[in-house]
């Protein structure tokens, strides 16, 4: 290690939209992957295992708390999608400039919220029916 | 892997709160990070409030002012005092910028001043930027033309050619744009940041330079440029208000248009 300090980094530099969006899209990513994954699985072997299961599987992936963690995986996967569109237009060269890049950002940060409560909205009065 | 804390050398304590203001209306406290390499001490902030009718009105101004008044051992570089050289970067009130361009009525509340983000601190205000420096000098920043010179006159552009260089000639290498980068902060050894490559590519647009291959060449692999991921912090505090992340995203492009 070298005997002269680091300075400080995270501690002290004010996050900015540019950079919080950026850590965003990282983490929206994981939890798609990672809560995405279990909550097939565990559907998919509840299933597996026979009528108990699967209805059991199906009265805790009802509960409300499960509902909850179901719609912020449904705001995860609209914000990685939108802001994924939003890299794929960076990559081709275009929004770069910083005006453009907080417009499409707070863009992608609005829709993903209307995004997901349509979605929802649909969903629940299918559900009603 | 990257170490989002500080190193235990690097923890930052309280320091000493100097007032000097003499209970003026128009006082203003800084809060300056202050390291000293003979003390073996650990980092620390001092606050010092001052009477800013005392005072020019830049940040640049405030430190000058603490220095010559309070304690002429505090260390920062600093020249032009216009924003042209670069030596005055560093981070305030949570940004990267010339603390000679930054005005202090800016910043409403107190002011904090730390060195560059992630960097080795030689002392105070100061931090070591060889790394830096020889990242600059690994692009080769200067014209590779395979043609010989003509005779009596500079190689010769056209307006549009000219322009290209437009926004990318101007930086002044202040390391803010770099410093600012989180990929640069975690692979500072092996990703450039985006000064360096904002300066790549502004050899890789001149039309006079044939070095085109050669230098995408040097630039290929995950590190070097892929590393960055288009977070934009940079071009965010780009004091010259230049654009690197579009630098960065235009050889990307290079990149993929020569194919491999």
């Amino acid at each position: 290690m070298d005997k002269t300090p680091l300075s400080p980094h995270l501690q002290v530099y004010r996050p900015q939209l540019t950079s919080v969006l950026s850590i965003t899209h990282r983490a929206t990513g994981v939890v798609l992957s990672v809560a995405g994954t279990a909550i097939i699985l565990y559907w998919l072997i509840a299933t597996a295992l026979g009528a108990d299961t699967y209805s059991e599987a199906k009265q805790i992936l009802g509960s409300l708390p499960a509902k909850i963690v179901l719609f912020g995986w449904t705001g995860a996967f609209y914000y990685h999608l939108l802001n994924g569109i939003r890299h794929l237009l960076w990559d081709s060269g275009w929004g770069l400039d910083l005006p453009t890049a907080y417009k499409t950002g707070y863009g992608v940060l609005i829709f993903s919220i209307l995004l997901s409560i349509s979605t929802w909205a649909y969903v629940l009065q299918k559900a009603v029916s | 892997m990257a170490k989002f804390r500080l190193p235990k050398n690097s923890k930052i304590a309280r320091g000493k709160t100097i007032d000097v203001s003499d209970g003026t209306k128009n006082a203003k406290t800084f809060k300056v990070y202050r390291w000293d390499p003979d003390s073996g001490e650990n980092p620390r902030t001092d606050l010092y409030t001052i009477d800013l009718d005392k005072c020019g009105p830049m940040v640049l101004d405030a430190i000058i002012y603490i220095k010559n008044e309070i304690d002429p051992s505090l260390t920062f570089r600093r020249s032009c005092r216009e924003g042209i050289c670069g030596s005055c970067a560093m981070n305030i009130d949570g940004t990267n910028t010339l603390a000679c361009t930054k005005s202090i009525k800016s910043v409403k509340k107190d002011i904090s001043i730390y060195p560059l983000p992630h960097m080795q601190v030689r002392k105070d205000l100061v931090p070591d930027l060889n790394n830096f420096y020889k990242q600059y000098a690994s692009v080769k920043p200067w014209l590779q033309s395979k043609t010989k010179a003509p005779e009596k006159k500079e190689r010769l552009q056209s307006k549009q050619e000219r322009a290209k260089v437009d926004g990318l000639y101007e930086c002044i290498l202040c390391a803010c744009c770099s410093t600012s980068c989180p990929s640069y902060w975690w692979n500072s050894d092996k990703y450039l940041g985006p000064a360096t490559l904002l300066q790549s590519y502004r050899w890789l647009v001149d039309s006079r330079d044939d070095a085109t291959d050669e230098r995408l060449d040097e630039l290929e692999g995950p590190f070097k440029l892929f590393r960055c991921h288009t977070i934009m912090n940079c071009t965010n505090s780009c004091p010259k208000g230049l654009n690197p992340a579009k630098a960065i995203s235009e050889i990307k492009k290079m990149m993929v248009a020569r194919g491999n």
